[in-house]
């Protein structure tokens, strides 16, 4: 599989990304610049974690509107993979590819902590290779993670098994409605969640549940 | 706008914090009354802050040196070998004033200016951590503190991404008035690739990076070494104003440009912003500078010379540049959409020459500026001794269990998850020990090698023999980092005291840092860099003397290290040192009894080396399943948090008395677990070593019993724990 990380001025956890991505493809991801117009040859495109310009509009409101988002979006309507974690799940909710959007934390604090993670869905290109209603551990580090959408879209999101990943155990960490963590566009190729599996793929990490994740999407190509 | 030839009255002068001596020897210096721009530039460079003058004489007698030290005090943070042609930056650093009167830009930019101080010397930061104090819990501003501070620290490094490793959180009443933030950071640089403040070559041009310069924290350093009194309100304006963002920012740009070739020197703006940075920069390397202001990037209008002289807006950066690099550079700052601005050139003159709008509002000698502020040998008394209590003259508990609860569940025992979970303590993939522990722990490159970071001090100690307190300050920082399986490297030191001119407070300066220097010596723990945090009091009334030192410590195998939580049931508990007997200045002394008394446990340096190098080969031999030392609270706390941390039990005997046994500090211990068919050979070779060791029992079942005194379940224990901190957040 080959893989591109979009760094904007503020990411943080580009790094982060490319070292799981690096692992469990073997091969290194591409290095994407926010001011970048066009998109190198790859599968799967990251928008990882960080404070995007600071933040400081809504999470993810100014990166949304980057020079790169606009190749971000015709990759996407071409059916090419998308994947955005934590600050990149609000940006695709800012962009207006994944559906509603992500308001300050419950606690009103920022909360860094691990959560239990339940696999919902499995019927879309990133998890279809990861067992359906298993539970596995994953840190989450964010302000702004407390998933809402009107009751129309969460029923279209429930209806259209496109709740990819809930907070399983009670530990919902930022007041979430139905414990989203991670949805997905219609198509399936479009993954926004709120956790950070790429912090938890190597044995020397607390765990490497996460690698499962990065594993399903791999997957997806070797067998294409 | 404030001309520049504004009259200089004594009451300016002191407005300034000059005493009249100190402008006596200005006057002298130039041979002229100075302008008030001059004026600025001498407060700011002469304060307390900047020019540690009551200290210096005392912090020269501190061990800096060491077989694998780079770069010890003087320069934005000291330098460590840690081998493979890498190096570990790092310094600690008090926001304390700052953060009283706004907590959250205070602490935030505490946290801004110590990473600062790390990646302009050229290292990625990799690890931070912070030690706060508060006042009493009850008193009403303390919450408002805790709030602000905790977000500030979170809401500048979770940004930035850099991951919170470790820390402290205290409450005590001394600190009411006047709550401590101290702000540490390391990093990680190729040994070749250090960069320092001294500027080299004359004609080069002095580049200004970053943001731009506003009105905010004008007089920042001057506030920051004044006692605070009633109106402290008065002083908000003087607080800067973080931006993470901005500081990431550069952070890329200036390794990116480090990189290239093109840095001959560089220096953060930090206190005293521009004064100082472009100062230092000239007097270390024994040349002038000249700066024209009007090619400073301003964000406000009509700024004068002084306000941009003393400005300390957030993310600045001075350097000097090859000129034939300057395009180059000048691409990259674009990039990263910072500002890029020649404000300045290197001169012969030895001068420090300020330009501004076709006048010259400052014309200083450098070196006197930056090498001759006033030092003082400030009077001093020895504190009091205070007498040492026998065990037996100190009560027992009516109840040992709900003694312990109170130990593990009251504000300075509780759990601090309330606090760490505010912090990013993962971001950069590479934590291997988060908050809560004996000692963070990050790993370094793909190696297999480790830094541990912890930060330590007990200021009741401290007050109680301020000697024994220094000593104890860096023993227990050394043995945190032991207990992780690491080998102590060095340390950095945040000395916060009270107001200096009083002789019993300089006492207790004095006094700690001949502890901290004899501890450093017996155990090859040098001091590489610090900081000194002076008149840390509210209308007379002193803080608690806190000598705050965060340690740094290396793992060449990070597969062998050891943790505090209990691993296997049957595990043989076991204790180095020997049993308890000091209660004086315990924590059970304080919580349970209500007394602050007595003197505190002394140290013994030649022991506590032995010890702590022999646990460590344990660790590294892979022979203990965990360790934990013994500190606050004594063994009883010890045991507990090993239970709490590992969800398993025990169960223990302990010799009469047991109140001594449970909760007294006697220094220089360690709890120990091994497996049953390893805890006999482990025994043996430390009684056959010399050491004091006991078994005391087993990891075993649900509950933490200790026979004929006590017994609480883990699952008790930790719900006690758990609930202090959260509860009195949330209470109204």
């Amino acid at each position: 599989m080959k893989s591109a990380v979009v760094t904007f001025p503020g990411s943080n956890r580009e790094r982060d990304m490319m070292h799981a991505l690096e692992l469990v493809s073997g091969r290194k991801p591409e290095a994407v610049w926010h001011a970048d117009t066009s998109l190198p040859d790859v599968d799967l495109v990251v928008l990882p974690g960080g404070f995007s310009y600071g933040d400081y509009l809504r999470s993810g409101a100014i990166a949304a509107r980057a020079p790169v988002m606009d190749a971000i979006r015709a990759f996407a309507a071409r059916g090419g993979l998308v994947l955005g974690v934590c600050n990149g799940f609000q940006m695709l909710t800012e962009a207006g590819l994944l559906p509603g959007a992500l308001m300050r934390n419950a606690g009103l604090t920022f909360v860094c902590r691990e959560v239990l993670l339940e696999t919902a869905s499995t019927a879309n290109r990133f998890t279809a290779g990861m067992r359906k209603g298993e539970t596995w551990r994953c840190p989450v580090a964010h302000h702004d993670g407390n998933y809402f959408a009107d009751a129309q879209t969460i029923a279209r999101l429930e209806g259209g098994d496109r709740v990819a990943f809930r907070y399983a155990s009670g530990t919902n960490p930022n007041g979430s409605v139905n414990d989203i963590a991670g949805i997905t566009n219609e198509a399936g190729n479009v993954l926004g969640m709120m956790p950070h599996p790429e912090n938890y793929v190597d044995a020397q990490q607390a765990s490497t549940d996460g690698r499962a994740f990065f594993e399903s999407i791999c997957e997806a190509f070797a067998a294409a | 706008m404030i001309p520049n030839d504004i009259a200089i009255t004594p009451e300016l002068v002191e407005a300034h914090g000059l005493k009249p001596d100190e402008y006596e020897r200005i006057l002298a210096l130039i041979g002229r009354e100075p302008t008030f721009t001059e004026l600025g530039i001498f407060s700011a460079m002469w304060n307390e802050h900047c020019s540690y003058k009551s200290s210096k004489k005392w912090l020269k007698t501190l061990p800096t040196t060491g077989p694998r030290v780079i770069q010890g005090p003087g320069e934005n943070a000291g330098v460590v070998d840690i081998g493979d042609g890498e190096v570990v930056v790092f310094k600690m650093e008090s926001h304390n004033h700052p953060s009283y009167i706004e907590p959250y830009q205070g602490a935030a930019t505490g946290v801004g200016g110590i990473l600062r101080d790390v990646f302009t010397m050229g290292a990625r930061p990799v690890a931070a951590m912070n030690a706060l104090r508060f006042g009493a819990p009850e008193h009403p501003r303390t919450k408002h503190l805790v709030s602000g501070v905790v977000a500030g620290v979170g809401g500048y490094g979770n940004s930035f991404g850099v991951p919170t490793v470790g820390g402290e959180v205290e409450f005590h009443a001394r600190y009411n008035g006047n709550c401590l933030v101290n702000a540490f950071a390391a990093g990680i640089a190729r040994a070749d690739g250090i960069f320092l403040s001294k500027a080299e070559g004359v004609g080069l041009p002095v580049v200004y990076l970053g943001a731009k310069t506003g009105r905010d924290g004008v007089g920042g350093a001057t506030m920051a070494s004044a006692e605070f009194d009633e109106t402290i309100e008065e002083k908000r304006p003087t607080v800067q104003v973080g931006d993470p963002f901005t500081e990431k920012c550069l952070l890329e740009a200036c390794l990116e440009l480090m990189a290239t070739g093109a840095v001959v020197a560089i220096q953060d703006m930090g206190a005293a912003g521009l004064t100082c940075s472009a100062v230092e920069m000239g007097a270390k390397g024994n040349l002038g500078i000249t700066l024209d202001l009007d090619a400073v990037p301003v964000r406000e209008e009509r700024m004068t010379a002084y306000e941009m002289m003393l400005s300390e807006s957030q993310e600045r950066m001075l350097m000097v540049l090859k000129p034939e690099k300057e395009d180059e550079a000048k691409a990259i700052f674009r990039k990263w959409g910072l500002d890029f601005a020649i404000v300045g050139m290197t001169t012969d003159t030895l001068r420090f020459i300020v330009n501004h709008q076709g006048e010259t509002v400052a014309d200083l000698p450098i070196k006197e500026l930056g090498d001759e502020a006033p030092e003082y040998d400030r009077p001093w008394v020895e504190s009091p001794k205070r007498e040492v209590l026998a065990a037996g003259t100190i009560a027992e508990p009516d109840d040992y269990a709900a003694a312990l609860l109170t130990l593990v569940g009251n504000a300075n025992g509780a759990s601090r998850r309330w606090v760490y979970e505010q912090y990013d303590t993962l971001v950069q993939g590479n934590t291997l020990a988060s908050p809560g522990g004996d000692a963070g722990v990050i790993r370094v490159g793909t190696g297999g090698k480790a830094l541990a970071f912890t930060v330590d001090v007990t200021p009741r100690y401290v007050e109680a023999d301020p000697f024994e307190g220094g000593k104890q300050a860096i023993a227990e920082c050394w043995r945190n980092l032991t207990a992780v399986g690491a080998e102590p490297l060095a340390a950095t030191d945040n000395l916060n005291f009270g107001n200096p001119e009083r002789p019993e407070i300089m006492g207790q300066l004095v006094g700690a840092i001949k502890g901290i220097g004899e501890a450093c010596r017996a155990l090859d723990f040098p001091i590489v860099s610090g900081n000194v945090s002076l008149y840390n009091e509210t209308s007379g009334e002193g803080i608690l003397p806190t000598p705050a030192i965060g340690g740094v410590g290396l793992l060449p195998d990070l597969s062998r290290r050891a943790a505090a939580a209990f691993a296997s049931e049957g595990d043989v508990i076991a204790v180095i040192g020997g049993h308890g007997t000091h209660l004086g200045q315990s924590a059970y002394l304080r919580d349970i009894l209500g007394r602050e008394e007595g003197a505190p446990p002394p140290v013994d340096l030649a022991a506590e080396r032995r010890r702590g190098d022999f646990v460590r080969e344990l660790i590294r031999a892979g022979r203990v399943t965990a360790v934990h030392d013994i500190s606050s609270g004594g063994l009883a706390v010890a045991l507990a948090e090993m239970a709490m941390a590992g969800a398993k039990g025990a169960r223990v005997k302990v010799p009469a008395p047991a109140h001594a046994a449970l909760f007294g500090e006697d220094q220089g211990r360690y709890v120990l677990t091994c497996s049953a068919e390893e805890a006999a050979s482990v025994l043996e070779d430390a009684l056959d070593a010399g050491f004091e060791i006991v078994e005391i029992g087993r990891v075993e079942g649900s509950d933490l019993t200790v026979e004929d005194i006590l017994t609480i379940s883990v699952a008790k224990l930790r719900e006690t724990h758990e609930t202090w901190f959260p509860h009195y957040m949330a209470g109204a």
